[in-house]
């Protein structure tokens, strides 16, 4: 790289020309950031002001650019340049936005916007343009996991866009849960009858399909590499095995019933006219199209009963906790068979909530319109008769104890359990319980330890250092990124798609799968230019690790949210950029900060708040380090100066990619030079966490935690350094946060390491 | 504006000598002052209102209404058809979407007409006359003919129930309906903003359950009177009588003082126009609305 | 077999009562129960009525008084997230459990609704004189002289307000053409028991 050139530019517009002394900025640009050229501009984003930008870098060599202007979130356009280093000092929405236009104000603000022209030339020196991975490269095969409706969906998807599929089926044949069934809730207007399952168009475009492989009676006993270069071992049940090359994954295993054997109290497996929603498939195929027959005898069906919710949204913590949000449209269906076929049969569907997702509403309606009876009530017991049933029940509509004494068929609409693997976490989970005083899980997992204990088997057979599946989320449903970015997984170019990702209806499952297959696609084009994927898409840096300093801790391989680091024989971290995410946790765990990316670095940020000017314990000025999400706290700082929210003058904020990737020597760096406290804001965390790199908040959380002694060794005060959670949408909190914590800091005092 | 001619149906409680006679007086006077004709549907029947139900059932009650408009299709013809009482409107503009709906609905209603001579075509409309003043004149418009205006009057809107529900008037809310506060205000008058002004007074039952709808009634006039209102105005007969007549009653049970005259919007206009008291029957009233009187003196 | 549950008595509703076809529509939210002025009134609001026809409590709906606690305020209508005519399908629901003669004895909406039809029926018109003295007599002579005390100042300041004629008792309005009216009612009355199965 040629040599570097620092260039500076100061933008007047949107009132920066007004409020700040632009000259005297300039002269911090030159003197003290030591930029080789510093120029103002009255309109630094429009078209010649860039090309004044532009014009330097082609014939002065400029390397380096420090846009002293708006956010580094606004005008991204214009000051996209990729043939240079770029940092911005946020003068607009950090400064005069967020400061008052008052006349006694006039000081501090100006001091803000110097420190934010010192910092941006500090950083931007220490930044270098990210080369990209010249080993990037990628195989355009998408591997898909499971031959149901969802991973069909995918296979096709993928193929239609122009990719090769391989599609590995546990069982002999393509279908899945659709496979099993008569008919399906409908897909298309007016949403009023039962449809054929697209099983069979699907097989059939699947078989005419050159695009797309199929492996039956096939799982995926090993999967190694990284997004574009996974290597997958299929072996059949016959026992040969065969290697496939794919870019990317879908994992689209779908679910089992909840087993009804555990419902004995609503009769099922007492009498052969109790059935799960699957039996009446059942009958229902192998009635083809004709009455359905009464199980136990073969008897006429003249009255059906469908009870919603058997071992569903149990709060006794003996079933499933959760609504599988499918079966209340199911059972509306299952009525309809019978209602199709001879409207006298009666049919009462007792529900308690009825959830009807998507067009869901026509077709209760439809029901409703062809007589099927819906009432709300708790079903208590379901007792045989002979042939028939007896329901009882509270009906809570009516508040009274029902019974229908002469059902000749009781349908449990039992749920979904995901086919999800292995619980990698599963010891994690257990001596957290066990740590909060529930030893349920650790019991659990140490008789699932136990010689001769059924062992869940993989479904994917990672060879990662994390464990061979994707991680769990609660109630063992697979990875997903469920409140922000739902097909986001921890693991890098792989995507669950459909119900072993969240309970969910066909009709979900199709646009799941469809969802995670552009996923996939867009997983597999990045790992050929070695760009990251979501959220930082399209980030060339990786993260480059000193070898020599290593001490073989762990901490990085360990902490990796996205499970990108395995370990090589010595027990070096063995990174795998196609599965990182820059999220920079791994820096910000590295005790001896051999871990940096070329524009983020424990430098880049460290000489940022170095460089902030500190005056003296006299001064009544204390200053604040606020370190801040790029995610959500950064962006809910600009919105809140664009709304004026004004906010302490004493802050200086630094965004960072992650509270992850923060670093314990930058709290260090900036306790010792002087900072009156450190304000970290960083996203919710937690089960439902809103980080975008899912555990960094939650990490930096605990490392954080234990920052103490270390205030106690400099003779500080716990309140210097605290964590805060911020969401994007917190405009009016945050500005808050800040002048609460400017008010406590005034009140325990400056601090005494000034001037050292 | 040129005249405007409508096929008017008064229905039973507007006859003369009938409960809400000054209803019809101060009707009349308006559409004089609005350049308004109305020809009343000769021989006229009752529309059942809500209550006919239970002895008269479905399409006996729907062709009451069919004879009406059929007798109007008759006699005059090329007109919408207004009335005034919301009873009637409702029903009659029911029993229009029922009869137009339903072949089968209205080749029975014809089969009965036919007993009486008279067939139904479905050509007019069933209006209520609150509509031809909000959609046919509109606010700026009847504001343009204030000679008196109410000034410091504050009046409550009380709309109630059939004028506003299930139909109401165009654009307007069934929860907070503004179209009578904005005719209060065009006459120059002060509209309250109180939390009764579509509840239900009672309705027919005030007669079989007084006890249940004095209830109602009280809690109208009490919102009334806590928003700061000296007088209630009201595009309903029923609302009108039962709100006003029952107000000694509700006195006895509650041992309240109420005393607050209840009028037609009818009455606003006649006397907002200039009018004298007689023309906007204020002598109708059986609790004295003395400032509209004050008012109609000038 | 038991009758709980079953379609049979929903059938009959669809079958014979105003508006019948929408009971099914219903999905229970209870808005209508909330909304209803009366509300608290009601043994079984709306939401409940409809209810107790799909679980088949033929005699507990149609012996109920709750019908008859309708205003006709058409509230429960507007508000209905599923557009069913409510406020007509309790008329209707009224009006056959009195034609079957299941409606409560004494019912006082009942005795006035049956009153206000064939006042009308009669000529054409309503007469509120007679009216509001069968009101008042409906129990009886001796309770009618009592409801008519009590009432006098109401009746007294009507007549002075020229709202009340004295003189309808013998010179009633009406419509001219009698004959024709009552055989179109006739006539419609003949027509609906066909339809739904009722005489």
């Amino acid at each position: 790289m040629a040599d570097m050139k620092v260039a500076a530019y100061i933008c007047q517009g949107c009132g920066l020309g007004d409020r700040l002394d632009t000259k005297a900025l300039a002269g911090v640009a030159k003197k003290e950031g030591k930029a080789a050229i510093v120029k103002e501009h009255e309109f630094l984003c429009n078209a010649d002001g860039v090309k004044m930008i532009r014009d330097d870098i082609a014939n002065e060599g400029v390397t380096h650019v420090m846009v002293g202007a708006c956010s580094r979130r606004a005008k991204t356009e214009a000051f996209g340049f990729t043939d240079v280093c770029v940092s911005r000092a946020n003068l607009r929405e950090g400064v005069i936005w967020s400061q008052p236009e008052t006349d006694e104000a006039q000081e501090t603000t100006q001091e803000m916007a110097e420190d934010y022209i010192r910092m941006g030339c500090a950083e931007v020196k220490k930044m270098t343009l990210p080369a990209g991975d010249p080993a990037a490269v990628t195989e355009r095969t998408l591997l898909v996991v499971g031959g149901g409706v969802s991973g069909m969906t995918a296979a096709l998807e993928a193929s239609r866009a122009g990719y090769q599929v391989v599609l590995v089926e546990k069982s002999g044949a393509l279908g899945g849960w659709a496979a099993k069934l008569h008919k399906r809730t409908p897909g298309k207007s007016p949403y009023a009858d039962p449809q054929e399952t697209p099983v069979a168009a699907m097989v059939a475009a699947i078989e005419g399909d050159a695009n797309i492989k199929v492996y039956l009676n096939a799982v995926t006993s090993k999967i190694s590499g990284a997004p574009g270069r996974f290597e997958a071992e299929i072996s059949t049940e016959s026992g040969a095995t065969t290697t496939e090359k794919a870019g990317g994954i879908v994992q689209a295993t779908g679910f089992n019933l909840y087993d009804a054997n555990n419902l004995p109290e609503l009769g099922y497996g007492k009498s052969a006219n109790v059935v799960d929603q699957a039996g009446l498939e059942a009958l229902a195929k192998a009635a083809g199209g004709g009455a359905i027959k009464r199980p136990s005898d073969g008897g006429e069906v003249k009255r059906v009963v469908f009870v919603q919710c058997a071992g569903q949204r149990d709060d006794s913590g003996k079933h499933l906790p959760y609504c599988s949000g499918s079966c209340c449209l199911t059972s509306v269906k299952q009525a309809m068979y019978f209602k199709d076929a001879n409207p006298d049969i009666d049919t009462v569907v007792i529900y308690q909530d009825l959830r009807m997702p998507g067009q869901g509403e026509d077709f209760y309606r439809s029901g409703q319109t062809k007589g099927v009876t819906f009432t709300k009530g708790k079903v208590s017991g379901v007792e045989a008769a002979g042939n028939q049933c007896k329901v009882s029940f509270q009906d809570l509509i009516l508040n009274d104890q029902a019974q229908i004494d002469d059902a000749d068929l009781v349908v449990l609409a039992t749920g979904q359990v995901p086919v999800s693997g292995v619980d990698i976490d599963s010891k994690l989970k257990a001596e957290i319980a066990a740590a909060a005083g529930d030893n349920s899980l650790m019991e659990a997992y140490n008789a699932s330890q136990q010689e001769g204990a059924v062992k869940p088997v993989s479904i994917l057979n990672l060879t990662y250092r994390q464990g061979p599946d994707m991680p769990q989320l609660k109630y063992g449903f697979t990875d997903s990124h469920f409140i922000c970015f739902p097909y986001e997984t921890r693991r890098t170019g792989i995507y669950a798609a459909g119900p072993v990702r969240r309970p969910m209806d066909m009709a979900q499952a199709v646009e799941d799968a469809t969802g995670a297959t552009m996923k996939a696609i867009q997983a597999i084009e990045n790992a050929g230019i070695g760009r990251a994927a979501h959220p930082r898409s399209g980030d060339l840096s990786y993260p480059i690790f000193r070898k020599e300093g290593c001490t073989q801790c762990k901490r990085c391989t360990v902490e990796c949210p996205f499970g990108a680091i395995d370990e090589d024989e010595q027990r070096f971290p063995q990174f795998n950029q196609a599965r990182c995410r820059r999220c920079g946790t791994c820096m910000g765990a590295c005790p001896v900060r051999v871990i940096s990316f070329e524009n983020y670095s424990v430098e880049t940020v460290g000489s940022q708040l170095k460089a902030v000017d500190v005056p003296d314990e006299f001064s009544e000025k204390p200053r604040i380090l606020v370190l801040a999400c790029e995610n959500d706290a950064y962006p809910a700082l600009d919105m809140a100066a664009m709304n004026r929210n004004v906010y302490s003058a004493f802050v200086r904020v630094i965004p960072v990619r992650c509270l992850g990737s923060v670093n314990t020597i930058w709290i260090n760096d900036a306790l010792s030079n002087g900072y009156d406290g450190v304000m970290m804001m960083g996203c919710k965390h937690g089960d439902d966490y809103q980080c975008h790199f899912v555990k960094g908040s939650e990490l930096a959380n605990i490392r954080m935690s234990k920052i103490g002694d270390t205030l106690k060794n400099m003779s500080l005060e716990e309140e210097r350094v605290s964590t805060f959670e911020v969401a994007i949408t917190d405009i009016e909190r945050v500005p808050q946060l800040i002048n609460d914590y400017a008010a406590l800091i005034q009140k325990i005092g400056m601090s005494p390491m000034k001037g050292f | 504006m040129a005249k405007k001619t409508f096929s008017f149906y008064p229905g039973c409680s507007s006859q003369s000598k009938a409960s809400s006679s000054n209803y019809l007086t101060s009707t009349q006077s308006m559409c004089k002052l609005l350049d308004i004709e109305l020809k009343e549907i000769p021989d006229w029947n009752c529309c059942g209102a809500s209550i006919g139900y239970a002895e008269g059932g479905e399409l006996p009650r729907i062709t009451l209404s069919a004879r009406n408009l059929a007798l109007s299709e008759k006699n005059n013809p090329g007109m919408d058809v207004v009335a005034t009482c919301a009873a009637c409107w409702l029903s009659t503009r029911e029993a229009k979407e029922r009869l137009d709906h339903s072949t089968q609905m209205k080749a029975d209603a014809n089969e009965a007409l036919k007993e009486a001579g008279l067939a139904y075509e479905g050509k007019q409309n069933a209006r209520h006359m609150a509509e031809v003043l909000v959609e046919d004149f509109g606010f700026d418009e009847l504001k343009k003919g204030v000679k008196n205006p109410l000034q410091g009057i504050k009046f409550a809107g009380y709309v109630g129930c059939q004028t506003n529900r299930p139909f109401g008037i165009a654009g307007e809310s069934f929860e907070n309906p503004m179209y009578l506060d904005r005719l209060v205000e065009a006459m120059g008058g002060e509209a309250v903003t109180y939390d009764q002004k579509v509840t239900c007074c009672g309705g027919a039952l005030a007669f079989s359950e007084p006890e249940k709808s004095q209830k109602q009634i009280k809690d109208i006039i009490e919102s009334a009177y806590d928003h700061g209102a000296e007088m209630i105005v009201t595009p309903c007969p029923l609302c009108q009588a039962n709100v006003e007549i029952y107000q000694g009653e509700v006195n006895k049970r509650y041992g309240t003082k109420f005393n607050i005259p209840v009028t037609y919007y009818s009455q606003l206009i006649t006397v907002a126009y200039g009018g004298s008291a007689k023309e906007a029957a204020l002598d109708g009233q059986i609790i004295r609305a003395t400032r509209l009187e004050e008012i109609a003196k000038k | 077999m038991s009758e709980n549950y079953r379609n049979n008595f929903l059938r009959e509703v669809e079958e014979k009562v105003e508006e019948g076809h929408w009971v099914k529509m219903c999905m229970q939210c209870g808005v209508c129960a909330g909304s209803c002025p009366f509300g608290p009134h009601w043994a079984h609001p709306p939401q409940e009525i409809f209810m107790m026809i799909r679980a088949g409590k033929r005699e507990e709906v149609l012996s109920s008084d709750s019908m008859w606690m309708c205003t006709s305020c058409y509230q429960c209508i507007v508000r209905c997230p599923r557009k069913l005519p409510i406020t007509h399908i309790m008329h209707g629901l009224a009006n056959y459990a009195y034609r079957l003669g299941l409606s409560p004895k004494k019912q006082p909406t009942q005795q006035f609704a049956s009153m206000f039809w064939n006042n009308l029926a009669q000529a054409g018109r309503v007469n509120e004189l007679k009216l509001s003295l069968g009101m008042y007599f409906k129990d009886g002579f001796a309770q009618g002289i009592k409801n008519a005390m009590a009432m006098q100042s109401v009746g007294l300041g009507m007549v002075k307000a020229k709202r009340l004629n004295p003189m309808e008792l013998f010179a009633p309005h009406g419509v001219k053409d009698k004959s024709g009216f009552h055989a179109m009612l006739k006539k419609a009355r003949e027509i609906e028991d066909r339809r739904k199965n009722l005489a």
